[in-house]
C-alpha cells in the first residue's frame, strides 16, 4: 500500500479530531462490518460552517480522508461543502490507491449525512437541498 | 523511550542470514555452470545440487529421490495437490478433503479442481483453531483423493495434529499432503514418521532467499510432470536449476532443524509475555490455541480499532507487523482464517499478528508492550465505533 506523504501527514497529525457537544449537524456514514465508520460534527453560523471535527474508525486513508475533508469545508459556506466531491478529496491528498478509492467516498458521504441532520433537525426536507446520501452497502460498488 | 526498530513480520518472511548467503554467493560467479553441461563446470554443480538435496533429505527424515525443487511454498502447494489428484482422477477418485482455514495456494487450488469435477470437502476448525483428526476420518470416503490440511496456520500459529491425521489417511489408503510453511524449523519434522506423503516448503519464510521452494513427495506417488521440457527434477519440472538457491535452501534448512527445542525454550517465554501483556488492553482476545502455537506467533483482536491504522502506527514506532484485517488484505473481508474461528467481522478487522525469530530479545518485547497501549488508546480515542462501544458499556470480546 502506496501512501502520498500527505496521506501520510493526516494519517499520522489528523486535524480537527474529537467531538463537538452542541453540535448543529452529525453525520455517520459506514459500518463496522466493513471495517469504516465515520462521523462528523458540525457547528454553523448563518450559512457558515464555524468549526468541525470527526471521529474514524477505519485504516490510514479513511482517517486522511475524514482529516482532508474537515479541512476543506472548515470556514466555508454550506454550498461550498455541499459542492465537495471525493475527487477533490482524493486530489487534495495526492491520489490514493485504487483500493481506498471508497474511503473518500466516504468522507464526501459524511459531510453530506452532517448537513443532512442539520436540515432535518431545522425542520427542512434535508433531500431537497442535500440530495440522497447513499448508504453502506452501497460503498461497495466503489471498489 | 528510545526508538527501537522491530521486524515482527516473519510469517511474511525473512533476510537471507549470513551463513547462507556465503554459501550462497560462489553459485553466482564462480560456479556458474548449468548442471547439465558435460564438462567440469556442469559437473560440479550437479553434485552440488546432489548434495544439497541429501541434505535436505536428512533434515526431513526422507530419501534424497524424494525431494524436488520449487520456486516456493505456492508452488509446492498447486504441484502437489494438482499433480497428485490428476492421477487418481482416472480411477474415479474426485473427492478432496481440506479446512476452511488453509492458505489461498491450497484454497484456490481446490477451487479450481471444483470447477474441474471434482468435489472438496472443507473441514470446519474450533474456536481454537485446530483441526479434529475425527472429522477428518468421518471425511473420508471410497473416491476420496487426497487430504491436505496445513502443519501450522499462517496467521494464528496453532499446530495441527499432523501425525494423528497422517496416521488416519495411511489407515484408510488416502494421499496426505501437508504445508509446512509456517511449520518448518518450528517444529520437528519427520515425513515417515509422522505419516507424511507431500509436504511443501517455502525457503525465505527462514532465511534462505525468496524463490526457492520443496515440495517432499514420497516414493511410490505418482506425481504429474509440471513443467515439461529437460529432463531436470526426474523429468517433473523442466528448467535449468536455481543452483544458488538450491545451496541456499539446503544450508538455511540445516541450520533451522538442528536445534528446533532451543529455538522452542527461547522464544515462548518471550510469546506469552507478549500474549499477558497484550491481553491486559481492556478488549482484546488471542486468537489461536495458547499452547498448541508456534513459540514465535501472536495473534490478537483488539476491538475498537481498525488494523491498518494500527500496523501505520506500529510502523511509526519502528515495529513491522501484520493484521488480518480487510484493508490489508485488500478486499473486503477480513482475514478468512479469523472469521473461520467464529470472530465477527468487527472483530477481526481489528488484528494484529506479530512473527518473530530467534534474534527477538526481551527489550523488544518489553518496547512493544510500552508502545501498543499507547496506540490502542490514541486510536479508540479517534474512534466512533469504540464511542458506541462505550458508552453502550458493551463488550465485543
Amino acid at each position: 500500500m502506496n501512501y502520498s506523504e500527505k496521506v501520510m501527514d493526516h494519517f499520522t497529525n489528523p486535524r480537527n479530531v474529537g467531538e463537538i457537544p452542541d453540535a448543529d449537524g452529525i453525520g455517520e456514514v459506514g459500518n463496522a462490518k466493513c471495517g469504516d465508520i465515520m462521523k462528523m460534527y458540525l457547528k454553523i453560523d448563518g450559512d457558515t460552517i464555524s468549526d468541525v471535527k470527526f471521529k474514524t474508525f477505519g485504516c490510514g486513508a479513511a482517517i486522511a480522508t475524514s482529516s482532508m475533508a474537515t479541512e476543506m469545508i472548515k470556514g466555508k459556506t454550506i454550498d461550498d461543502a455541499l459542492k465537495l466531491t471525493n475527487k477533490a478529496v482524493m486530489e487534495a491528498l495526492d491520489g490514493l490507491p485504487p483500493v481506498k478509492v471508497h474511503c473518500s467516498v466516504l468522507a464526501e458521504e459524511a459531510v453530506k449525512a452532517a448537513l443532512t441532520d442539520y436540515y432535518t433537525k431545522q425542520g427542512v426536507d434535508a433531500k431537497l437541498i442535500v440530495g440522497e446520501v447513499p448508504s453502506c452497502e452501497e460503498c461497495h460498488e466503489h471498489d | 523511550m528510545e526508538k527501537r526498530y522491530i521486524y515482527a513480520d516473519h510469517a511474511a518472511t525473512t533476510a537471507v542470514s549470513d551463513e547462507v548467503l556465503k554459501e550462497m554467493l560462489p553459485y553466482f560467479q564462480e560456479h556458474f555452470g548449468n548442471a547439465s553441461s558435460i564438462y567440469s563446470k556442469g559437473r560440479e554443480n550437479e553434485r552440488a545440487i546432489l548434495d544439497a538435496r541429501a541434505r535436505i533429505a536428512k533434515c526431513l527424515n526422507a530419501d534424497p529421490k524424494e525431494i524436488y525443487f520449487t520456486a516456493g511454498g505456492s508452488e509446492s502447494d498447486n504441484w502437489a495437490i494438482k499433480g497428485s489428484v490428476d492421477k487418481l482422477a482416472a480411477k474415479g477418485k474426485k473427492h478432496i478433503i481440506t479446512t476452511v482455514f488453509e492458505h489461498h495456494a491450497v484454497l484456490h487450488t481446490c477451487e479450481f479442481l471444483e470447477k474441474h469435477g471434482f468435489e472438496v470437502t472443507y473441514l470446519p476448525v474450533s474456536p481454537e483453531g485446530l483441526i479434529n483428526p475425527e472429522d477428518v476420518e468421518k471425511a473420508i470416503r471410497e473416491d476420496t483423493a487426497l487430504v491436505t490440511i496445513m502443519y501450522a496456520n499462517n496467521e494464528i500459529g496453532t499446530i495441527q495434529p499432523i501425525p494423528e491425521i497422517g496416521e488416519i489417511c495411511r489407515k484408510h489408503k488416502v494421499l496426505f499432503h501437508t504445508d509446512a510453511v509456517q511449520a518448518i524449523g518450528n517444529v520437528p519434522i519427520d515425513v515417515k514418521a509422522q505419516n507424511i506423503d507431500m509436504l511443501s516448503i517455502s525457503g525465505h519464510k527462514f532465511h534462505a532467499p525468496k524463490g526457492i521452494g520443496i515440495l517432499y513427495v514420497k516414493k511410490g506417488i505418482l506425481l504429474s510432470n509440471l513443467i515439461h521440457g529437460g529432463g531436470q527434477e526426474s523429468g517433473k519440472r523442466a528448467g535449468t536449476e536455481n543452483v544458488a538457491g538450491i545451496i541456499g535452501i539446503a544450508k538455511a534448512l540445516e541450520l533451522a532443524t538442528e536445534n528446533i527445542p532451543a529455538k522452542i525454550a527461547k522464544l515462548t517465554p518471550l510469546r506469552d509475555k507478549l500474549i499477558d501483556g497484550i491481553l491486559k488492553i481492556d478488549q482484546t482476545r488471542l486468537n489461536g490455541d495458547r499452547e498448541k502455537r508456534l513459540c514465535g506467533n501472536v495473534n490478537i483482536s483488539i476491538v475498537g480499532i481498525e488494523g491498518e491504522s494500527l500496523l501505520l502506527m506500529l510502523d511509526h514506532y519502528g515495529i513491522q507487523a501484520s493484521s488480518g484485517s480487510a484493508c490489508t488484505s485488500g478486499s473486503l473481508d477480513p482475514s478468512h482464517v479469523l472469521l473461520s474461528l467464529g470472530l465477527v467481522h468487527e472483530v477481526a478487522h481489528g488484528s494484529l499478528r506479530l512473527s518473530f525469530g530467534e534474534e527477538f530479545t526481551e527489550q523488544d518485547a518489553d518496547y512493544i508492550l510500552e508502545v501498543l497501549p499507547q496506540i490502542v488508546n490514541r486510536l479508540r480515542s479517534m474512534s466512533p465505533m469504540w464511542e458506541t462501544l462505550t458508552k453502550q458499556n458493551k463488550k465485543l470480546v
